[in-house]
């Protein structure tokens, strides 16, 4: 009997856990089994490893051939075991040797026609390699880019199986992975192209500078989606470890396209609203997979026409806006994605979409309107900070030739406001005043006596209850240190003030 | 306002009323629609013409805990929408309706008698009340003590203040059914809360309906009926004087509002003021009640 062992990863959730595939040939009637957990892809994978072995002119053993996926209690799934079975087989038949099949790690689908094709997950793979001590990575081409983001392993990118069989024979040397750089895409959506709605601008700029969620609620043609697009372009570019995050839940999610390197901009995902539960949290029956929420982590989750979406979905989003994460458990797996993103939600006034509006009549009954603005109110508006009703352009807006302020001089100002946050609030262990718990609100936001004031005359004028305060205040010290202000002053509250619109009635 | 018993009614000591002849500005218009209008009103509170456009709730005098309930909740529901509820004062419904109202916003109570009366007196606090946030109107000389004759007489202005009357719980022969027929002679929209058929007092709200009154289940089936003719009450309201110490912000937002219900953005535009500005300015109005915000972010005068 012949043994040999490869290595590979296997992904679940977004980390890599190193596996040992190990092939035994032995005599007796031609059989190939897999064992140690495999889900139905892997037992595909028989199929396409006895074809693409075939056509890289290697003989197929007619022999009793059993391939172990170690540690068994691991759950295994999808095509990214057929490079390491199929080199373990020709391992095994003393093919290719042993020992330099030990040195790697290795991952690819295999075609019938024996070329290897890119898989998900391999910016995960590749660093749960390099932190197992892989010296390399044998993987396809067209993952090389992904995996060369992790520094300290060597990339060995791969066409065919053929040519993998050669490389490991000593027999040619393949070439090294293209450099690709972080490029700068130009953004297209800038805020200059946002005509009139300054109050709504005003609210955008908070919100990217405090990390506020944010409701916008108006009538169909307002541009809510329009001044949504333009969110994450004015937030502060993602650091190294963030695009790292990004990149590896997109790469886990199979979403990153070829040949793409690091993710540098900022994710906007606007799910629609017929998305499942599972497509927006994440989860899936036999393999996880993130959901849109995962997918927007760092950047921005917009919900247009958030009241239409399903119920289940917008509770759901309670524990993500609050943990910042999301643990999935089904009765086989269980894991948990990150998605630390920022809400945007827009709704129209009511069902028809013209209440409030001050040219069209509403005609809604008053119970569906009731039930209508239901859908939202409770755990999820509750951790919506910003508030803002758009009206329709008027006619001297939408052809008002004056450009709005550009992105980048936002951006700037919004950066600078973070910093400030970020220095004053290092000692809570958060980083934006939407983090802020109500316990320390009145520590971490430093209120002037006059601003105190204003704050409690507006309780009694305004009947604004506790949560309400809590929301004004962080409002209000975001504007304060946009303003670059130290502590909080009235005017400041006054404008945190314009962004709400529980009127009387809560 | 002090008070002394009086033939076993209330009789305020120091009541501030004033009188409005038929041909004072301050007069309503709406009045004149009755062929047998007063000639003059004693009032007490606050200008009639800045009272927001008015709907009647009215109903009999021994409710059950359900007539009670709704009385209250559509009345509250009223005000919260910027409508002033008016309603007589008497035991009952009325009293639930002047409550609601009060709770959210303003009512009118037009009284029996001389506008000194607080009858029944055990609707003293609603009547001190009223003066404060809304408006107490007679239109008997002060000191004219109250009688059961002139209840449905009175019931006529109650009906001719108000764009439509609501009739929350009615007996076959009770004076809540008046005010409804004021109400359709002059043109007002009438409504009736539909009841417990086995109740006594389900029986005039449910001939009403018979005859063709509108059915009303909430404060939302009155206002969506009667929006244009609301609308066009309060475009007819003038408003307080504004004051010379006023800062120009705030005036100029105050006059970018106008009569009408508008969003803020309408304001930052209408004002020539920036956001910072324009925040500071609203925020005063609205904390000395100059305006109040309403649903969605529409901002309205309320003096």
């Amino acid at each position: 009997m012949a043994v040999a062992k490869a290595e590979s990863v296997a992904v679940v959730g977004l980390d890599g856990y190193p596996v040992e595939v190990e092939v035994a040939i032995a005599q007796g009637l031609p059989a190939f089994n897999v064992v140690g957990l495999p889900d139905a892809s892997i037992q595909e994978s028989r199929e396409r490893v006895r074809a693409a072995v075939a056509s890289s002119a290697e003989e197929w053993p007619l022999q009793r051939i059993t391939v172990n996926l170690s540690p068994a209690h691991l759950r295994k799934a999808g095509p990214g075991f057929d490079l390491a079975i199929a080199l373990g087989v020709l391992a095994a038949r003393g093919r290719v040797a042993q020992e330099r099949l030990r040195e790697l790690c290795l991952l690819g689908e295999l075609s019938l026609d024996g070329s290897v094709r890119r898989v998900r997950g391999v910016l995960a793979s590749a660093i749960a390699a390099a932190r197992a001590g892989k010296r390399a990575i044998l993987l396809p081409r067209a993952n090389a880019n992904e995996a060369s983001l992790v520094g300290g392993i060597e990339v060995l990118p791969v066409e065919h199986l053929a040519q993998a069989v050669r490389f490991l024979r000593g027999e040619c040397e393949l070439d090294p992975p293209p450099a690709s750089g972080p490029e700068e895409v130009p953004d297209d959506d800038d805020l200059a192209d946002v005509r009139g709605q300054d109050l709504a601008k005003t609210a955008l700029e908070i919100a990217a500078a405090g990390g506020h969620n944010l409701l916008l609620q108006g009538p169909p043609g307002g541009g809510k989606t329009m001044l949504a697009r333009r969110l994450p372009g004015i937030l502060p570019p993602l650091t190294h470890a963030e695009a790292l995050e990004v990149t590896q839940i997109y790469s886990v999610a199979g979403l990153l396209p070829e040949d793409a390197g690091l993710i540098t901009r900022r994710p906007f995902r606007a799910p629609h609203q017929s998305v499942s539960l599972a497509g927006l949290v994440g989860g899936g029956g036999l393999t996880p997979h993130p959901g849109e929420a995962s997918l927007a982590h760092r950047g921005v989750l917009f919900m247009d026409e958030a009241a239409e979406f399903r119920r289940d979905g917008i509770q759901a989003l309670r524990g993500p806006l609050e943990e910042g994460s999301i643990a999935i458990v089904r009765g086989r797996w269980s894991v948990t994605y990150p998605c630390r993103f920022q809400l945007v939600a827009a709704t129209n006034p009511c069902p028809c979409g013209y209440a409030g509006d001050m040219v069209r009549q509403c005609k809604c009954l008053p119970g569906r309107l009731a039930a209508y603005s239901e859908r939202l109110s409770g755990p999820v508006v509750d951790r919506i900070d910003l508030q803002i009703n758009m009206d329709r352009l008027t006619k001297r807006e939408i052809f008002s030739a004056e450009p709005g302020e550009p992105t980048a001089s936002v951006r700037e100002r919004v950066v600078q406001a973070r910093q400030r946050q970020a220095e004053r609030l290092h000692a809570f262990g958060i980083a934006t005043n939407a983090e802020i718990p109500p316990p320390h609100l009145e520590e971490a936001c430093r209120f002037s006596a006059d601003a105190k004031r204003e704050i409690v005359a507006s309780v009694d004028s305004n009947g604004l209850s506790a949560r309400g305060v809590h929301r004004v205040m962080r409002v209000a010290r975001t504007v304060a240190d946009l303003a670059g202000e130290d502590s909080v002053r009235e005017r400041d509250v006054a404008k945190a003030l314009m962004y709400r619109l529980d009127g009387k009635r809560q | 306002m002090r008070f002394k018993n009086k033939d076993g009614g209330l009789f305020a000591v120091d009541i501030d009323a004033r009188v409005v002849e038929r041909d004072d500005d301050e007069y309503p218009e709406m009045l004149t629609h009755l062929a047998d209008a007063p000639e003059r009103l004693w009032v007490a509170g606050g200008d009639l013409r800045t009272l927001p456009p008015c709907v009647a709730v009215v109903g009999t005098r021994t409710p059950t805990h359900y007539g009670e309930e709704i009385a209250r909740q559509i009345a509250a529901d009223l005000a919260g929408s910027n409508v002033c509820v008016v309603s007589g004062l008497a035991r009952g419904i009325d009293a639930w309706a002047h409550t609601g109202a009060l709770e959210m916003g303003k009512t009118v109570a037009v009284l029996p008698g001389g506008i000194d009366r607080c009858y029944p007196s055990s609707n003293r606090e609603i009547y001190e009340r009223a003066a404060e946030s809304g408006a107490l109107v007679a239109e008997v000389p002060p000191g004219t003590a109250t009688h059961k004759r002139r209840f449905t007489h009175r019931n006529r202005i109650i009906a001719a203040l108000s764009v439509a009357v609501v009739v929350v719980q009615a007996a076959e022969r009770s004076g809540a059914l008046s005010t409804a027929r004021h109400g359709l002679d002059i043109g007002r929209e009438v409504f009736a809360v539909p009841g417990d058929v086995r109740v006594e007092v389900s029986a005039g709200v449910h001939e009403l309906l018979r005859e063709g009154a509108a059915v009303c289940t909430s404060a939302g089936d009155i206002l969506a009926r009667v929006q244009p003719e609301l609308a066009r009450v309060a475009s007819g309201r003038s408003f307080a004087p504004i004051p010379d110490d006023m800062s120009s912000d705030q005036a100029a937002v105050l006059a970018a509002i106008g009569g009408e219900a508008v969003s803020l953005s309408a304001i930052v535009s209408g004002a020539g003021l920036s956001i910072d500005d324009m925040a500071v300015a609203v925020s005063r109005l609205e904390t000395s009640g100059w305006i109040a915000r309403g649903p969605g972010s529409l901002v309205r005068r309320v003096r």
